[in-house]
């Protein structure tokens, strides 16, 4: 017979899980030079991550986070952490919720999403950095466009939903809401679907 | 320390049922065979089906031996649409079913189905302890519906519903009722002639029997349909060769909580009223979701507010505990527990809750284990929360 089995996470995963790295201790975010927040407390999970910049240099000295979120969200946000100390605030910006499920060792399918989060949030932290420095054209907005246009989803929106789970057009329907209406997008929105499919799970 | 507090998800064997099912593993015949081996096997299942119909005073021949809770209660609302068919000559045709927006997903998932069959499914609330509102079920029955299905007792949350009062408004009407007692059975007296009801759901495994074993009770003369075709077996009501080893099981498990269960009740209820003390004591910003006094005296179910259920789950599990969580997290779904947000917990709350569910081994050391891991965990993880605000609970609030 069988003894209990690992859990579903990586080793890796799990030491940060157990010894978190890097949180930032009570409430105050003063001392840092960027502050960033994503995702909602009715959804199960809120990141905030917030740097510190070698000015001169553009190189991130610190970076400290508060999670609300299960095991792999924390252990996202904590990995993240460590991966940025170092980086210049150009390749932080480009750290891909892929390099970070890679650093944990994996993350299960329905998990990706956590390590989608915690890049948000940094990528909101860089660009508060750029607005308090007086370097707004820096700010690098999210190219964000609308599929739907009855319901308002963009392709964000529908990167999210595979993250989450949709695989088919139902599917994505089910989530989003996206062409409930007029039905207009649909070719667009099932080229998306494949397409996230094929980034973020090969298939 | 090891310390299993999830026995709403499953039990462990009783003894005494180990016991008997390893003695009876050489047993293979199939009890519908006339020879010595299977009559053999048709002694133990029919046994068996004398100490369920014991447990619960019913007649033998309305105990129906099932794969599992979930294939009984498969099985009554599935009938319902047989029996506005064919199926079931003479039976009326009544197109509405009512059931709750607290039942096990067995039973909504069903319903969600006959709904793409045409049948039309009603969903009574209830209130922030899980209660259904009476009033609310006196407006929604009506000519045209056939069954209600109500759960006795709720498995995330332990509320007790009154049964027997549902029942005879339902029967008022001219409908028949199933209860989901799969939670009840075996830790609150369960009696189907004081309950009334026609259907009543059982399964082994959440009161130290086997897994892979129900029964279905059936009253006398009211319609029915196989969900499982093609077979003698069970008088007609259920094909496929009988799980023998398994039916013997649950006839031993039933037959010891008949047992056990009188004294027990007591001592289970000084062990929720500690761990609830100590929570309260040592935790802020909590809420205890559930009926304060109808409910389970086993199951005790915490939301803490600004952490999220998954991470206290494993931190506990790191330390040897095993509870469940109603967030969406651990499920692989994004929405929390349907049965807390039907109570009136808004998500955030219902993402940071906790299930304790306790048994017939469970002693007050581990109780009191419990009640010096948890601060400590609930606490770090609220460190590392941007959710929580100390005394910034807000109230379930509907």
């Amino acid at each position: 017979m069988l003894q209990a089995g690992e859990w579903a996470y990586s080793d890796t995963l799990k030491e940060h899980f157990m010894n978190p790295k890097n949180i930032l201790q009570g409430e105050n975010t003063d001392d840092f030079d960027g502050v960033g927040m994503e995702g909602n407390l009715q959804c199960g999970d809120q990141m905030m991550v917030v740097i510190k910049v070698d000015k001169e240099r553009e190189i991130i000295t610190d970076c400290q986070w508060k999670t609300y979120g299960c095991a792999s969200a924390i252990a996202s946000t904590s990995v993240l952490s460590e991966m940025v100390k170092g980086m210049t605030l150009d390749q932080a910006f480009h750290i891909s919720p892929k390099e970070v499920a890679k650093e944990l060792g994996g993350l299960p399918d329905h998990k990706i999403h956590c390590s989608v989060l915690g890049d948000k949030a940094l990528r909101a932290a860089i660009n508060n950095y750029y607005t308090r420095n007086g370097m707004a054209d820096k700010v690098k907005q999210e190219q964000v466009k609308v599929i739907c246009q009855c319901m308002n989803i963009t392709d964000h929106d529908i990167e999210d939903a595979v993250l989450e789970g949709a695989r088919t057009y139902f599917e994505l329907q089910e989530r989003t809401k996206l062409g409930t209406v007029c039905g207009q997008c649909k070719d667009e929105a099932e080229v998306l679907l494949e397409k996230f499919k094929h980034i973020h799970f090969g298939v | 320390m090891k310390v299993y507090f999830d026995h709403n998800a499953t039990t462990p064997l009783h003894p005494e049922v180990k016991k008997e099912m390893i003695a009876a593993m050489e047993m293979f015949g199939n009890p519908s065979s006339m020879h010595a081996w299977g009559r053999e096997a048709r002694a133990n299942v029919e046994d068996a089906r004398r100490k369920v119909a014991d447990f619960i005073g019913a007649h033998e021949q309305e105990i129906v031996f099932v794969g599992s809770g979930s294939e009984a209660n498969n099985t009554v609302l599935s009938l319902f649409v047989c029996a506005s068919s064919q199926c079931i000559p003479g039976s009326r045709m009544r197109s509405t079913i009512i059931t709750t927006k607290i039942e096990h997903p067995c039973v909504l998932e069903t319903s969600v189905c006959l709904g793409h069959r045409g049948v039309r499914v009603k969903y009574l609330d209830v209130d922030q302890y899980g209660k259904i509102d009476l009033d609310q079920l006196a407006g929604m029955l009506g000519d045209d519906v056939g069954l209600v299905s109500v759960m006795m007792a709720n498995n995330e949350i332990g509320t007790l519903q009154d049964i027997a009062a549902i029942t005879k408004m339902v029967h008022e009407n001219g409908a028949y009722m199933h209860t989901d007692a799969v939670q009840a059975v075996g830790k609150v007296p369960v009696d189907v002639r004081d309950l009334g009801v026609d259907f009543l759901t059982i399964s082994a495994h959440k009161i130290y029997g086997p897994k892979g074993v129900g029964a279905l009770f059936v009253r006398k003369g009211v319609p029915y349909c196989p969900l499982i075709r093609g077979g003698h077996q069970e008088l007609g009501r259920r094909a496929g060769t009988e799980n023998t080893l398994g039916i013997l099981g649950l006839g031993r498990a039933v037959e010891m909580r008949k047992l056990e269960m009188p004294e027990e009740e007591e001592r289970m209820l000084t062990l929720k009223q500690t761990l609830k003390a100590g929570i309260e004591a040592s935790i802020d910003d909590i809420h205890f979701n559930g009926h304060p006094t109808d409910s389970l005296a086993s199951t005790l179910n915490v939301s803490f507010a600004g952490v999220e259920g998954e991470s206290i789950l494993l931190y506990l599990d790191l330390e040897g505990i095993a509870v469940s969580t109603g967030s969406a997290c651990a499920s692989g779904s994004l929405d929390p527990s349907h049965v807390l947000l039907a109570t009136g917990v808004d998500a955030e709350l219902a993402h940071g809750s906790i299930r304790f569910s306790m048994g017939r081994e469970t002693s007050m050391k581990e109780v009191e284990y419990v009640i010096d891991v948890l601060p400590p965990i609930i606490q770090r993880i609220r460190n590392m929360s941007t959710a929580y605000i100390k005394g910034g609970l807000h109230a379930a609030s509907r």
